[in-house]
């Protein structure tokens, strides 16, 4: 029998065993997600991760603290690593040996560490060491030790972007004159940033997922960041809905940036 | 003195690559109002010299004099010095996220120290002496190649230097778009710019050029008054390589 059903499929031309092929793996989706449907506990679900009273509950300080927080904390990490990286690229790409062993040492020391364990060190080892906290509560000290790491990040992205910038406009700026610095900041740098937008924008949206690791360095209920908001929240109604409203928050924020990351690549190609 | 003094003056001027030896030991001058062709095989070392002139590459022996002064010299003011020599690039370089109009100026603003105005009402001048009066608010981008060149060559104008090198200014164009590069050239030489050009257009070399210089194999192999140097050669070399030129 199976030696018959065998023989037969062999006898398909390719195109015939392409439907069939297809045609049986809609068939395997519509099952699994029939399956789903049915044997799901949609009540449940429904109580326990889509509860309107709990979300009522959470507005509006979900958007005017836990959000606003979120975005204030990226935006300052996101400020900080970005002058940080500019900083490292410069290095990196140094004639100073020094200045580029540095670089590349602190690169590839933040680039291995969990970002919690930076954050971490920066929250509690630096004040138990030193007695000497970094200044702004939470907002400053969690800035930094995330602009820390992005700064380790982003370096490599512009210094990508900096070698991506053709030789020669380096070449046309220097005949003309302009020194090694002016080159950089006049013609290179523009040019550069250009280039790194898209990866730049999918390094702020990880920096936007990372603000929920504030959560290590403690907080009051004003400096509760979406994550931690929804946690605490979760523990207090014995509910999970806050965890959804969270993440539809996060996705608001990140999904239209990085659609723009998609138009700006496929736009970037175009012109190439 | 200053009248004998010449615009470059390249001594036993040696370059290399690691091991490869680019240069071997040239000398080369061009005088104030001049214009040289420099003609060659590829790899024979011309846009090597022509880039040791404002010293995008350094060399490893020799001396390079501009108007006196020694570029090759470690304690001289190299990005002063190139202020004063005119670079037109076989790629054009035009900065593309400038406007025609800024790719003009930046450098004599931010470099010159220029009075913005004045600075902008000279690069229009520059530009009208292209021939590309209406493109000063255009994007390089949006220019044809020879448009693109021609604002080039404006740009370097725009910095006054006292003398222009041209790599290869023409190679990078499409046939039809070479006539419009060369008649500017043309013109600029018969205003009494000092020119160095490596070319691969020998009638342009014939017609324009007061003396030709061929190289070979990191060596000057033959110079002398374009109708002497090319139309009868004297080395085989030369023999050689201008027939060639002239099958295509």
């Amino acid at each position: 029998m199976g030696s018959f059903v065998l023989a037969l499929y062999m006898n398909l031309t390719p195109r015939q065993k392409t439907k069939i092929y297809i045609t049986s793996m809609y068939v395997l989706a519509a099952v699994v997600a029939l399956a789903v449907g049915l044997l799901a506990d949609w009540e449940r679900i429904g109580r326990n991760f889509f509860n309107t009273e709990v979300m009522r509950d959470m507005f509006p300080d979900v958007i005017f603290i836990a959000a606003k927080n979120t975005l204030l904390y990226t935006a300052l990490s996101f400020s900080m690593g970005l002058v940080l990286a500019l900083m490292l690229a410069l290095m990196r790409l140094s004639s100073i040996a020094p200045f580029r062993a540095f670089a590349m040492v602190y690169i590839e020391l933040l680039r291995g560490l969990p970002a919690l364990i930076t954050l971490i060190f920066v929250g509690f080892g630096v004040p138990i060491a030193f007695g000497w906290s970094i200044p702004g509560g939470t907002l400053g000290t969690g800035s930094l030790g995330l602009a820390i790491v992005a700064g380790a990040y982003m370096a490599e992205t512009i210094r990508a972007g900096i070698e991506a910038v053709p030789k020669g406009q380096t070449e046309a700026a220097r005949s003309l004159g302009m020194s090694k610095t002016r080159t950089m900041f006049t013609i290179t740098l523009p040019q550069a940033f250009r280039i790194i937008i898209p990866p730049l924008t999918n390094e702020l949206v990880l920096l936007i997922k990372d603000t929920s690791l504030f959560f290590v360095l403690g907080s009051t209920p004003g400096t509760k960041e979406l994550t931690k908001f929804a946690r605490d929240f979760l523990n207090s109604t014995k509910n999970a809905t806050p965890l959804t409203v969270a993440a539809i928050v996060y996705l608001i924020i990140t999904l239209p940036l990085t659609y723009m990351v998609r138009r700006l690549e496929k736009s970037a190609a175009k012109a190439r | 003195m200053t009248e004998t003094q010449p615009a470059i003056h390249v001594k036993a001027l040696h370059k290399s690559f690691g091991d490869l030896e680019v240069l071997k030991g040239i000398d080369f001058r061009v005088d104030a109002g001049e214009v040289v062709c420099v003609i060659g095989p590829s790899g024979s070392g011309k846009s090597t010299l022509l880039r040791c002139i404002n010293r995008l590459e350094d060399s490893q022996a020799g001396e390079i004099l501009i108007e006196g002064e020694d570029i090759t010299d470690l304690d001289a003011d190299v990005d002063k010095l190139r202020t004063n020599i005119g670079m037109v690039f076989q790629q054009f370089n035009l900065f593309p996220h400038l406007s025609v109009l800024k790719n003009l100026t930046v450098a004599p603003i931010g470099v010159l120290k220029r009075d913005k105005a004045e600075a902008i009402k000279f690069a229009h001048e520059m530009l009208e002496r292209v021939g590309l009066a209406e493109k000063a608010s255009a994007f390089p981008a949006h220019l044809s190649g020879g448009q693109q060149q021609r604002v080039a060559i404006a740009r370097a104008l725009c910095m006054q230097p006292d003398m222009m090198l041209f790599d290869e200014p023409t190679s990078a164009l499409d046939p039809e778009l070479i006539g419009e590069v060369l008649d500017v050239m043309r013109s600029l030489a018969d205003e009494g710019m000092t020119m160095m050009v490596v070319t691969h257009e020998i009638s342009f070399a014939k017609e324009v050029a007061d003396r030709v210089v061929f190289m070979d194999g990191g060596v000057v192999v033959e110079e002398g008054p374009p109708l002497d140097v090319l139309d009868n050669p004297q080395t085989d070399r030369a023999r050689q390589f201008l027939r060639q030129v002239k099958e295509h």
